[in-house]
């Protein structure tokens, strides 16, 4: 599903956050990224939605490579992403409905259709019956689902996760993510940048470690489960 | 098709919602797009009322003095026969000299003179269709021919002239036209700039889940075109007042020059030209600003 080679990113600004990062991840699998702030964890992300394009190396994500797709390709690229930010980043003028329906919208998914696929999606993060509510009269729980629900919605083959539980306590973290591994169980690729390493041991999942722009450690080999699963 | 029609119930909600900002936009643009438009009222009426006041033009054709009134006589039957002629009132030598005695208070000097100087005058009264200043040239060559003639004196001058004003108007109002379309395209792009920018996060979000540039450009397009389409409809509804208050009062003036004319309103060609630029307008406007600014917004995690 994704494939880093050889990664380095710089910034216009000079700083170095990425230096010849390499790894794969597979189809369905779910893999934490860790390691201190500032250690490239939202880079690497940023480079798998496209958020940003790599300095040297090649990252291809679905087999695109992500340094040659056209301008014009970009949007469609990005659907096939689903992305969750620490912050949520829903409309805060608009209702929860219209936050989830949002990427099918972009896509020009028929009106019957969206309403059916915004309340499975609602569904499957424990919201059905708030559609109607703004995002500021739920929970930070609440608003951080809904920002689930929306990566979710259309169904990508590759959901990312920022910091997905950073605002979150150690209960409500542990839903947000057993509710990751339920997607990646059927088959979605999940991967998720975290500092919290309680959740990380928790879960006993693929964790690649990130010091100062570089793997510092890969610990796919080590876990049964990643294998069970192939 | 539906997609078109979300994002112009859209636009149209987002512009409900600031009513008094909204209204101030449509207002000025209206302005600007009802300038040209009175203008181009203001040509053809012109262009009417010469085509009118042309008829009322007399042809004055005197003969030379050694013409006997006879002679005159038989020129004034031909020139009736003329098919552009109205009217010949032939004006006797001994007549014209009456007239001028009576009239222009030179009586006892002219008591003086041997012989009457004047010659005979035909009036020539031209169709009123016919009134238009090449014909009254042609009238005036005709008559200009003949070789008992002197002089043929038509009054054309100064429809020539007004005709040369009514042109240089005509160029005023392209350039006006020019320049207020400029101005509405700068209004209309500023107006759509500011709406991107109090959009931003929206706009950030919706590329972000895969927003095409098309998609999310759309609804400000929509937002372009309903402002130069409410704008051009308000400066019809300015025009049309404005004729309607102008026009008694030019009827009267009309009717002291003896006309008939009354002023006419916007023509229905010209109406949809009216309604077509402002539309024009408003997606230009929109396209030029929103290609502008919405390439600078790219989603940031």
């Amino acid at each position: 599903m994704i494939v880093f080679d050889k990664v380095s990113k710089r910034y216009a600004n000079g700083r170095e956050a990425l230096a010849n990062v390499s790894f794969n991840v597979n189809n369905g699998e779910m893999v934490f990224l860790t390691g201190r702030s500032g250690a490239g964890k939202s880079t690497v992300l940023k480079l798998m939605a496209l958020l940003e394009r790599p300095s040297r190396g090649a990252v291809l994500v679905g087999g695109r490579n992500t340094q040659t797709l056209k301008a014009r390709h970009i949007a469609a690229f990005r659907r096939q992403v689903g992305v969750v930010f620490q912050d949520h980043k829903l409309l805060a003028d608009r209702p929860v409905f219209d936050n989830v329906a949002l990427p099918l919208a972009v896509a020009h998914t028929p009106l019957k259709d969206i309403d059916k696929r915004v309340r499975a999606a609602l569904d499957q993060v424990g919201l059905l019956g708030k559609e109607r509510l703004l995002p500021q009269e739920l929970s930070v729980g609440e608003q951080q689902r809904v920002g689930i629900a929306r990566a979710v919605v259309s169904k990508p083959p590759l959901l990312i996760a920022d910091e997905p539980t950073g605002n979150l306590d150690p209960d409500l973290s542990m839903e947000v993510m057993r509710l990751f591994r339920r997607f990646a169980d059927v088959g979605v690729t999940v991967v998720i940048a975290t500092h919290d390493m309680h959740i990380v041991k928790e879960f006993g999942e693929r964790v690649i470690t990130l010091e100062d722009g570089r793997v510092h450690g890969d610990a796919s080999d080590s876990l049964p489960r990643v294998v069970a699963t192939r | 098709m539906t997609r078109h029609l979300q994002a112009l119930l859209g636009s149209l909600g987002r512009l409900a919602r600031s009513p008094l900002a909204t209204l101030l936009t449509v207002f000025v643009i209206a302005l600007a797009l009802a300038l040209p438009a009175a203008l181009k009222v203001f040509v053809s009426n012109s262009q009417l009322a010469t085509g009118d006041f042309a008829g009322a033009v007399d042809v004055s054709v005197y003969l030379k003095t050694d013409v006997p009134l006879g002679k005159a006589q038989q020129l004034a039957q031909a020139a009736r026969r003329r098919a552009d002629v109205a009217d010949v009132t032939l004006i006797p030598a001994d007549k014209g000299l009456e007239d001028f005695r009576t009239y222009s208070g030179f009586g006892d000097a002219l008591a003086a003179l041997k012989e009457n100087p004047l010659p005979h005058v035909l009036h020539v009264r031209p169709k009123a269709q016919e009134g238009s200043p090449a014909s009254l040239e042609s009238l005036r060559r005709y008559f200009g021919a003949w070789p008992e003639v002197e002089v043929v004196q038509v009054d054309t001058e100064w429809v020539n002239r007004f005709n040369a004003m009514l042109d240089v108007l005509r160029r005023l109002l392209l350039i006006a036209a020019a320049l207020l379309g400029i101005g509405v395209l700068a209004v209309i792009g500023n107006t759509i700039r500011l709406e991107i920018q109090s959009r931003r996060a929206e706009i950030e979000v919706t590329k972000l889940v895969g927003g095409s540039n098309a998609y999310v450009r759309r609804p400000f397009l929509y937002t372009g075109v309903l402002y130069g389409l409410a704008g051009a409809l308000l400066a019809w509804a300015i025009v049309a007042i404005a004729v309607v208050v102008l026009a008694s009062s030019v009827a009267k003036l009309a009717h002291l020059y003896g006309s008939q004319f009354t002023l006419r309103g916007l023509e229905l060609a010209d109406v949809g030209m009216l309604l077509g630029a402002g539309i024009v307008l408003g997606w230009l406007g929109a396209w030029i600003s929103a290609a502008r600014h919405l390439r600078s917004i790219e989603p940031r995690a």
